[in-house]
């Protein structure tokens, strides 16, 4: 139960919804797209976010896209990570996706809603990162589809009236060795103290991290690091030497705690892949 | 439009209800429909408590927005009539307080209904969706297990 | 014996797998108005202005309860205002109640209060609230209003201050050849029962006051009410219906009182306080936290000479229930040994923390935490096999306890069966480490427990009996049902006693103080004994009845006669009898005339010969029978990342007497599950500010299915004489080793000595750095 109200607006179409933005936007209204809906009901029961209107985008046909066609994968911002973990179209998606809250959650959590959360991990995003994906964004100015990594900069920047409508991965990184895996402060329920998701292209290894620093990020100055011929350890002291800050001191982990357990989990992933 | 006239098909009936546009799904179905079998545990999505089925899935229905709903298939505790998993939950004793018990079974009955051939991993992965505050969970895994145990020897 | 030790199936149980169990919030109904909260954001501050401008301007709103002196509150000692005044004592605490005609409008006027604070300085510890020079959480502490046995010392932070002076501390230190000594810390906690917290309350023209909570404590509610607003007892009925969980949580009176304060506000219409999960974590009363420090001294064998403790409980902002947990802590500070010489000083400390309400254990899941870690210290200085340890000071009949009781057979249960039976589940002697490969290791750790329930020495219980005409029965009893089942084995003792069928005894759930006799508080495991024992007595007083009247029917002596499967019949030829429903509601001659009457049987139970404690020593006794326990836990702990896994969890408790084997069994399990948490996770985490940055259930995080570990439960039947078929309390004691034999495993699995909890991977990586 929210304590404000506000408009609900369903639109059929994409253009429809981006007209209805920028309508009610000029009218004062603090629109908001909605999809899963889940962090506006529960930032908004307790302040944390208000709108005057929604206009919920779930069921545009163009957001629920979910197939492979030719050489990509293509799927839809509003398909739920449960619909998305079942399919399971992208092995890696589904291994970090299927973490994400709870199960039940999950059934109304969708694949934009977790990209575009203001709760900071995000960590639907992390396989679309190392696989170079290409996110198509529907706004004010038409369509446009871009390489993720220009426009994921510690959250997708989306400009006012802008959302997210698809992910575009190309199929050759969806068959790559990956791992997934996600530390909690303790067993099996929680957010994450680390997310970490990993994949491997020929020689060339890939990470993307959530739970670190108050955003997910894939950075290149410390795969260069992890990819160098030094000796493991000097490896991954070079990759902890060029973390984005700041790192998470919070009730999940201290900041050492977290750069101990990443540090752990980087060495795991170079002698799996090692293996491999 | 702030508020709405929406239609619930909620446990084989058609209703019809007046609701806000900030107003849950939850909120909705035990002030409006008198359905209280689903229960407030945190109104946040984290205790499970409200768990209802929408369209073959569960849902926390304090996730959902009553708008949301329109036109959808909706059923709650009170729309199980004495099916095995009510059953298995009695005999195992799978209750205490019995507060996380409708969306406990709920959930329990969405799966065994998705996933009739479930084994341990898949009940994990969806049963950590409910807290049980009361027993340790092993009577609730003997009582679910009990019922997938039944399905899988029938087929 | 036909019912008891069965397992019969819960009285309510259909109604809860269907829905159609109510609970408090269940019997919202439209015309009631909605009471919402506005809490403070700070853990200390002087309240400098209220402005409700804003508020007041939404549709709907009724009455706004801020900034007015009411009359103080609290159990032992009246130090808390029901809503804030002057200044906020901790993060959560009530500033101002807002009763609108829903629970939107009111949330959202509540929203629109504007409280202007000032920060006053933090009291964020119970050894900072020790400290000569900290801040006064209460500056008026010696001017409260107070019970007789509680001693709070004015101009400090103390609320109680409970002694413990049995033998000679300097005779038992000349004894011991090894001590040990340690510290250990923990912050508060939470019960996190899933059904929040809920009152209603309604003032009719005629005075009469209607309060509906979801309460352990309805007959207390009903006195403190009475107490506080100077009301008429009489006229003040509390209604309990299911209460979905409570552990301890439920049995503080607080919504009540804003319920009351609501209604009186909007000239008595019935109102509504429902806590959102973040209110019920930290404005309500929450799970104490400890700082204690313990020295224990053995001779060369590993006797127990001595032990010196200091418990600093973090009581939080008002004293409440925290003084009996103080107490509670004192009375059995050593843990189930033999100690001759024992020097304990228990102090309730006031900090700018949520306050403390009893938690399932009643502070002995906490003292056994501090006792049974530094037991295993010892046990490594003595070189001594842990288990061997507690098997030679277990606690034995003709033993005295801390406060000087005498043990026998019936009042303490068998502590060395337990180790024995725990020795052998847990395959001890198997090792208590197992190298799995060079990073896994599985390992064992152990514990044991006692605990007597220092209840009020006078708190009564009651039973009612009446019957149907069809010679079934309904039970009356002020037992609530909280999930322990109770009332299901009240009806099983019943159906024992008067050899019936238990499908023909109807239990009335639903509790009100007004037709429903009372029973003290739904607490302390003290259920099934007390309202037993009134049960059984309600059940004699019903069989002389019956015996009564079937005697002039049948022209039989008394003595002569046997009740059971419905009727009444002669000892020696069964088919001479009468049916119960023939003379239950008297009976009828043939031409009209009638004789005896309706029959109503009626028990009561007090408990015998408690005393207070010697203030200045706390020789005395308060409580009437100890359970004990012993515990086992193992784990697979990684050596490099320190994190683990609960592979088995065990509990062997001696339970006197078995009543309903899986309602006992889901009882301990359920609380060794609590435990676990308790010891590997919750906790409130705190910010300079005292405020609690974890009250949402995403992040302080109960156990959720598949985390649990097995459970390995078995039962010790040493009969406790004075308990219904020799029945002890049971609900309380699967939770309270379990957070030292967690600590345990993992000191032995880590190689370090873990003194706080929870017991998370980073505390134990902290402690291995510390060591560096």
């Amino acid at each position: 139960m929210l304590p404000f109200d506000f408009d609900y607006f369903k639109p059929a179409t994409l253009k429809e919804a981006v007209d209805l933005y920028r309508d009610l936007d000029q009218r004062g209204k603090k629109p908001m797209f909605f999809s899963g809906g889940t962090e506006l009901i529960t930032l908004g029961r307790i302040a944390l976010a208000y709108t005057e209107a929604v206009i919920n985008i779930k069921d545009l046909p163009e957001c629920k896209v979910m197939h492979v066609s030719n050489d990509q994968l293509l799927l839809g911002s509003t398909l739920t990570l449960t619909k998305i973990e079942e399919a399971n179209l992208f092995p890696l998606l589904t291994k970090i996706a299927s973490e994400v809250a709870d199960h039940t959650a999950r059934g109304k959590i969708t694949l934009g809603g977790n990209i575009c959360a203001r709760i900071f991990y995000r960590e639907a995003v992390l396989p679309f990162l190392l696989a170079d994906s290409k996110v198509l964004i529907v706004g004010p100015e038409g369509k446009k589809m871009v390489p993720i990594n220009e426009v994921f900069k510690e959250q997708l920047q989306l400009k006012k009236g802008e959302f997210l409508v698809q992910v575009a991965t190309e199929t050759r990184f969806i068959g790559a060795p990956f791992i997934g895996i996600k530390r909690r402060q303790q067993w099996d329920t929680g957010y994450p103290l680390i997310t970490i998701a990993a994949l491997k292209l020929g020689r060339e290894l890939r990470v993307a991290i959530s739970g670190l620093c108050p955003f997910p990020f894939r950075s290149k100055e410390l795969e260069a690091s992890l990819n160098s011929d030094k000796p493991v350890v000097s490896r991954i002291d070079e990759a902890l030497s060029k973390l984005p800050t700041p790192i998470l001191e919070d009730v999940e982990g201290s900041a050492n705690y977290r750069l101990f357990v990443l540090r752990n989990l980087l060495s795991d992933i170079i002698s799996a892949f090692g293996k491999s | 439009m702030k508020s709405h006239t929406i239609l619930l098909n909620i446990n084989g009936e058609k209703r019809s209800v007046i609701v806000r546009s900030g107003d849950t799904l939850l909120y909705v179905i035990r002030e409006k429909l008198g359905l209280t079998g689903a229960k407030p545990g945190c109104l946040n999505g984290d205790c499970g408590a409200c768990t209802v089925n929408v369209e073959g899935w569960p849902m926390k229905s304090c996730l959902m927005l009553a708008v949301e709903a329109n036109g959808k298939k909706v059923i709650t505790i009170e729309g199980l009539e004495n099916t095995p998993i009510q059953q298995a939950f009695v005999e195992n004793f799978a209750f205490q307080c019995g507060y996380c018990t409708p969306g406990f079974i709920m959930n329990c009955h969405s799966l065994i209904e998705r996933h009739p051939d479930a084994e341990n991993p898949l009940i994990k992965e969806w049963l950590e969706s409910n807290i049980c505050r009361c027993t340790g969970y092993a009577e609730i895994e003997k009582a679910v297990k009990s019922v997938l145990r039944k399905n899988q020897s029938r087929e | 014996m036909e019912v008891i030790g069965k397992s019969v199936i819960r009285k309510e149980a259909l109604d809860k797998v269907t829905g159609r169990a109510r609970y408090t919030h269940d019997y919202h109904t439209v015309p009631m108005l909605s009471a919402k909260m506005v809490i403070s954001p700070y853990g200390h501050a002087k309240i400098v202005k209220i402005d409700t401008t804003e508020a007041w301007k939404i549709d709907g709103v009724r009455a706004i309860l801020a900034g007015k002196e009411y009359p103080l509150t609290g159990e032992a000692i009246r130090d808390r205002p029901p809503i804030a005044f002057d200044k906020v004592r901790y993060h959560g605490e009530t500033v101002a109640l807002v009763v609108a005609d829903t629970p939107v409008q009111a949330k959202m006027a509540a929203d629109l209060i504007k409280v202007q604070y000032e920060l006053l300085p933090v009291v964020n510890s119970p050894s900072q609230a020790f400290e000569k020079r900290a801040p006064l959480v209460h500056e008026n502490l010696g001017k409260y209003k107070k019970e007789e046995d509680s001693h709070p010392v004015p101009d400090t932070n103390i609320a109680t201050h409970i002694k413990i002076r049995k033998g000679n501390l300097d005779r038992g230190w000349a004894e011991a050849e090894t001590v040990v000594e340690a510290n250990y810390s923990f912050s508060p906690s939470d019960h996190a029962a899933m059904e929040t917290r809920c009152a209603t309350a309604e003032i009719l023209p005629d005075g009469n006051i209607i309060i509906t909570t979801s309460s352990q404590a309805p007959f207390m509610a009903k006195r403190l009410i009475a107490d506080y607003f100077d009301e008429d007892m009489g006229k003040i009925i509390v209604h309990t219906p299911l209460v979905g969980g409570a552990y301890g949580g439920k049995a503080a009176v607080q919504l009540e009182v804003l319920a009351y304060l609501a209604s009186k506000a909007v000239g008595g219409k019935k109102v509504e306080v429902f806590n959102t999960r973040e209110e019920d974590m930290i404005t309500s009363p929450c799970h104490i936290g400890l700082d204690a420090k313990v020295k224990i001294g053995a001779d060369y064998s590993g006797k127990i000479k001595a032990m010196e403790i200091r418990f600093l409980w973090d009581g939080g902002a008002y004293s409440d229930k925290a003084i009996d947990l103080t107490r509670a802590g004192a009375v059995d500070c050593t843990g189930p040994y033999n100690v001759p010489n024992v020097w304990c000083d228990s102090y309730c400390m006031y900090t700018n923390h949520p306050y403390a309400a009893p938690f399932r254990g009643f502070s002995h899941s906490e003292l056994s935490f501090v006792i049974e870690r530094t037991l295993d210290l010892l046990a490594q200085k003595l070189k001594m096999d842990p288990l061997e340890l507690r098997y030679l000071n277990a606690i034995k009949p003709g033993n005295t306890t801390p406060t000087r009781v005498r043990l026998n057979k019936s009042n303490v249960g068998n502590l060395q069966k337990c180790i024995e039976r725990v020795r052998d589940l847990m395959k001890w002697d198997e090792g208590s480490l197992k190298e799995i490969n060079e990073r896994t290791v599985r390992v064992k750790g152990v514990s044991c427990s006692w605990k007597t329930s220092t209840i009020d020495p006078n708190a009564p219980s009651g039973v009612i009996l009446t019957f149907n005409r069809d010679g079934s029965i309904n039970l009356f009893s002020g037992v609530i049902e909280i999930g322990t089942g109770t009332k299901t084995i009240l009806a099983q003792l019943l159906a024992e006693r008067l050899k019936m069928d238990v499908d023909k005894i109807h239990v009335r759930m639903e509790v009100d103080t007004q037709t429903t006799p009372e029973h003290w508080k739904t607490v302390a495991s003290r259920g099934t004994f007390m309202a037993g024992r009134a049960l059984l007595e309600a059940a004699e007083d019903v069989i002389r009845q019956l015996k009564d009247i079937a005697s002039t029917v049948l022209r039989a002596p008394i003595e002569d006669l046997v009740v059971a499967k419905g009727r009444v019949y002669l000892r020696d030829d069964p088919t001479i009898g009468i049916d119960i429903k023939d003379i239950c509601y008297g009976y009828q001659y043939p031409n009209g005339n009638s004789i005896g009457g309706q029959i109503i049987g009626r028990g009561s139970y007090i408990l015998r010969h408690l005393t207070h404690m010697d203030p200045e020593t706390g020789a005395g006794k308060p409580g009437p029978e100890w359970t004990v326990a012993a515990y086992g836990v193992e784990i697979e702990f990684d050596k490099r990342d320190f994190t683990y896994r609960l592979l088995k969890a065990c509990t062997v408790v001696d339970i006197g007497r078995v009543l309903n084997e899986k309602a006992a069994l889901g009882q301990v399990m359920g609380a060794m599950s609590m435990g676990i948490a308790f010891a590997g996770r919750e906790t409130f985490y705190f910010d300079e500010l005292g405020r609690v940055l974890n009250p949402q259930l995403r992040t302080y995080r109960p156990l959720r299915y598949g985390e649990n570990p097995e459970y390995l439960v078995e039962f010790v039947e040493t009969p406790q004489l004075d308990g219904p078929y020799g029945a002890r309390g049971v609900g309380e004691h699967g939770l309270m080793g379990m957070p030292a034999a967690l600590g345990n495993a993992l000191s032995i699995a880590a190689n370090v000595s873990l003194h706080h909890l929870p017991l998370i991977p980073e505390l134990i990586w902290k402690t291995k750095e510390a060591q560096k």
